[in-house]
């Protein structure tokens, strides 16, 4: 027989976020180092402000295309003997472009870091951009483009934001470009936009492991020195939504056994005075395995294997969105409880057992998110991208805490915006859209692929 | 780099593996159950997954949805995952809380059948469906683990059978069923604990025994039927799969030598040769200089038992026809074959590995994985801190040994998707059978 007591938690132990360490080198370039040495491996995470919103209209995925171009050849080395050089030393090291930033990333042990950052410092300041190369990706984005139209997850949320932004918004688009966009983009036009976006003043460089604050600035000084001095131009964004009105798209997918669903509208930026508690509600909303969403549509219902929502937290106002997948049968009665949830955490306080749930979660995982030097490196980053004070992750868990009853239900009634919502649904248009005639999802249109 | 290894076994037979770190207060709680889909019986596929979920659903201290919250509400993450030879649970607890993620295993592994109910078993069913449909039936090559066991294990074989289970077999599944495999299985001379982290060990021990101590041993398992299989398939095997899919995607297995075995290590060393990241082989050749990939792989299975896999992963360009791209990689593996390997291509491949090897490590719960893993198939959980050494010593003659014996035209198999929309006609459906 096991004991039937269930034990109480010990005494906690302090916990802080690594220290670190941020400073600007001579030369304009910014420099972030934690230096965490329980292994002998450092992430060394680059950030150049320079992500897809910083794409021309026409060209959208020339961020992206940029950032992976980086890595396939220099003046002095092609792409094939990057990769080797990388390789030989252990290192691993991607690049890439989200919404609000070009990075690189390199993960290495501590003792094959010099030379690899070294080489990180050539591939930043002289990037050749090999046309063969250039064409090369483009076919592979091209591909992945291609790829979407089987893939049902891909294509709702690509569908989504589609359906979410005004056509003038850079978030109606994918982050690495349409067919049509990408297939303009040409070399003259990459090399342009590294050229007017990659500047010391643009640029962050983190290193978070087995490495010290005086070798880290030693280093970064060494492998990025004689760069382009001087910032950006930034370009406004805009992020207003397509409609003002409550509307449904199916995306028909004969036979699909699920429907791909997708609810929301467009959300808040990151840098919005109600996150902590905008957090703390969706939480409690669908941010958590136990939360209402989930517990209703997987545990009560079986509909799923599982359903969340979130918001997507960009510079600009990035969605906020339920998602989810149901067997195709349930599409109506699933949308139903979704949009049920909605209303109900806008309408009553939620318990106070639900919302100690989510902030004792929320303050409790907080040490276990920055086990690996990869985590720390990203969490640091987020303080440089959104431009949040260096104390954040000091007073995060203290801000999580201060979430009350009221404010919770007061995000919910100022996020939350029921007769915005716009819904996609990739599934069998035959079997959902008489049944949806039930629900007051606006006007349905069905769009074949 | 060493990792500290403890064991101790109770009388029960529970084999427990501890592993101090106490540079942040985190306790990773990991225990793995030596059971899987290889342990499923005829008609009962993908029962061991379905049991896995009911393992969220309460037991007999705990209500139905309170397992995820008690964890959650303290500031822990968890989850459990089903593979073929074991299914595994896991929590990455603030330390101060080890005392709740081992009373709440204890609890389940001790009394989970008072709170079993045919209702709670219908939705969990409901729910592994809508997980078919979503990773495997709604997924482009979602099908591919079940219908590579399919092509390279012969029938009644333990491996050869789908692990999330047939739509049918699940539907026949019964709460006499899980109470029979529970009694089966989940008992504690058929598990490992581990614990990785900010823990004490001294108390570590009183609350294992406490809660673990009075859960009685098993009646032993059936024993698996023989997995033993020559070294090679023995002639090519070939399957086409006409999918909703949109481009081609040719995945080429290997038997291969199990997991932990001397020439495992060679395997893992030919596979990362081959596919790990842009240096590697096949991507260097098919995406780079021949660009008929759009992306280029290989990986093993890590099966500890029988023979393992060694899969090769190559997806085509839009404008490659499959039988093009079937050939091209054929062409490769020949290389392969006949010529061997380069010193150079063995020391990118082990540098590689070593470097995620140790990069792995940082998380406790990973640390605690591992040392479940070893404790499991080999009962040797310091073997953790043996790999970087096991891998270090491949040489490129053991690459070339393993790689005459095994990348052999008698050896291959080929599951190759093509794209249902692409085939017009019932030529080209030939055409692409006959290819190769």
């Amino acid at each position: 027989m096991v004991t039937t007591l269930r034990p109480k938690p010990g005494a906690p132990r302090n916990y802080r976020f690594p220290i670190f360490v941020h400073e600007e080198l001579p030369n304009g370039i910014r420099l972030v180092t934690a230096q965490v040495s329980k292994l002998p491996v450092v992430t060394m995470l680059i950030l150049v402000d320079a992500g897809s919103t910083n794409d021309a209209s026409g060209k959208e995925g020339v961020a992206a295309l940029v950032a992976a171009l980086l890595l396939e050849g220099t003046t002095r080395l092609s792409g094939a003997e990057i990769s080797e050089k990388f390789e030989q030393l252990g290192a691993s090291v991607e690049s890439g472009a989200d919404w609000d930033s070009a990075f690189i990333k390199l993960t290495a042990l501590s003792d094959q870091l010099q030379d690899a950052a070294i080489l990180l410092g050539e591939i930043l300041r002289e990037p050749a951009f090999p046309d063969r190369e250039v064409e090369r990706l483009k076919a592979e984005r091209l591909a992945e483009i291609m790829q979407l139209e089987t893939e049902p997850r891909g294509l709702a949320d690509e569908k989504f934001s589609e359906f979410l932004y005004s056509d003038d918004s850079r978030y109606s688009k994918p982050d690495e470009g349409n067919t049509e966009t990408v297939s303009s983009i040409s070399r003259t036009d990459v090399d342009g936009f590294f050229r007017a976006n990659y500047r010391t003043q643009s640029t962050t460089v983190i290193l978070a492991g087995d490495i010290t604050v005086e070798a880290a600035r030693e280093l970064v000084t060494r492998a990025f020195q004689s760069w382009p001095s001087g910032s950006a131009d930034s370009q406004k964004l805009i992020a207003s939504p397509r409609a003002t009105r409550k509307n449904i798209h199916i995306v028909d997918k004969r036979d699909a056994p699920q429907s791909e669903l997708r609810i929301g509208h467009v959300g808040l930026p990151r840098k919005t005075p109600d996150f902590f508690p905008t957090l703390v509600m969706n939480a409690v909303l669908g941010g958590l395995f136990g939360s209402r969403i989930n517990l209703n549509l997987r545990e009560a219902h079986g509909y799923t294997y599982g359903a969340s929502s979130y918001y997507d937290w960009r510079r600009g106002p990035g969605p906020f969105v339920v998602s989810t997948a149901v067997q195709s049968d349930v599409t109506t009665p699933a949308l139903r409880e979704i949009l049920f949830e909605i209303e109900r955490i806008r309408d009553k306080r939620i318990s106070g057992e639900e919302l100690s749930l989510a902030r004792d979660y929320l303050d409790g995982v907080f040490p276990i998110r920055y086990e690996t030097t990869g985590a720390i490196a990203s969490a640091l980053a987020t303080l440089v991208i959104y431009g949040l004070p260096a104390d954040y992750y000091d007073t995060y868990r203290n801000n999580i805490r201060a979430v009350t009853l009221d404010a919770v239900l007061e995000a919910a009634r100022r996020h939350l915006h029921p007769d915005q919502l716009q819904t996609v649904v990739v599934g069998d248009a035959r079997v959902i859209r008489d049944s949806l005639g039930d629900l007051d999802l606006g006007e349905l249109q069905v769009h074949q692929q | 780099m060493r990792i500290p290894v403890e064991t101790f076994r109770l009388d029960n037979g529970l084999f427990v593996t501890l592993s101090e770190d106490h540079t942040a207060p985190i306790v990773a709680v990991n225990l793995w159950y030596h059971v899987g889909s290889a342990n499923e019986r005829a008609g009962r596929t993908g029962f061991a997954h379905l049991f896995e979920h009911m393992l969220f659903q309460g037991s007999a201290h705990v209500g139905s949805n309170e397992h995820f919250e008690l964890i959650q509400r303290a500031g822990g993450t968890l989850n459990g995952s089903t593979w073929l030879e074991r299914t595994n649970y896991f929590e990455t607890m603030p330390s101060n809380e080890l005392a709740l993620a081992l009373w709440l295993e204890a609890d389940r592994m001790g009394e989970l059948l008072p709170a079993m109910t045919q209702e709670k078993l219908d939705t969990q069913r409901d729910v592994v469906k809508n997980e078919r449909r979503w990773a495997v039936d709604n997924q482009p090559y979602g099908t591919m683990l079940e219908k590579l066991q399919e092509l390279v294990f012969p029938p009644s074989h333990p491996f050869q059978h789908s692990l999330i289970g047939s739509m049918e077999d699940l539907s026949a599944a019964s709460l006499d069923d899980v109470a029979q495999f529970f009694a089966t299985y989940y008992t504690p001379d058929n598990a490992v604990l581990s614990i990785a982290g900010d823990f004490d060990s001294e108390e570590a021990r009183t609350l294992i025994r406490d809660y673990f101590g009075p859960i009685p041993r098993g009646k032993g398992k059936p024993p698996l039927p023989s997995m033993t299989l020559p070294p090679v398939f023995g002639a090519p095997l070939r399957e086409v799969v006409y999918d909703n899919v949109s481009l081609p995607r040719l995945f080429m297995a290997f038997r291969s030598p199990i997991f932990g075995s001397d020439q495992y290590y060679a395997a893992s060393v030919a596979s990362a040769l081959l596919g790990m990241r842009k240096g590697s082989r096949l991507h260097r050749v098919l995406v780079r200089e021949r660009q008929i990939a759009a992306d280029a792989g290989a990986f093993t299975l890590d099966l500890a038992k029988g023979s393992d896999l060694l899969v090769v992963d190559v997806m085509a360009r839009p404008e490659i026809p499959v039988a093009q791209l079937e050939e091209e990689v054929e062409h490769e593996i020949d290389q392969l074959h006949r010529d061997g390997v380069s010193e150079s291509e063995v020391k990118r491949a082990k540098a590689l590995i070593e470097t995620d090897l140790i990069a792995s490590l940082q998380s406790a719960g990973e640390r605690a994985d591992r040392l479940s893993m070893f404790a499991t198939y080999f009962g040797r959980p310091e073997l953790i801190n043996e790999q970087v050494n096991r891998y270090r010593s491949v040489t490129a003659k053991h690459v070339n040994d393993l790689v005459g014996e095994r990348f052999g035209e008698n050896n291959r198999a080929s599951l190759i998707y093509v794209p249902r929309e692409g085939v017009e006609s019932e030529d080209m459906l030939e055409a692409a059978a006959g290819a190769r």
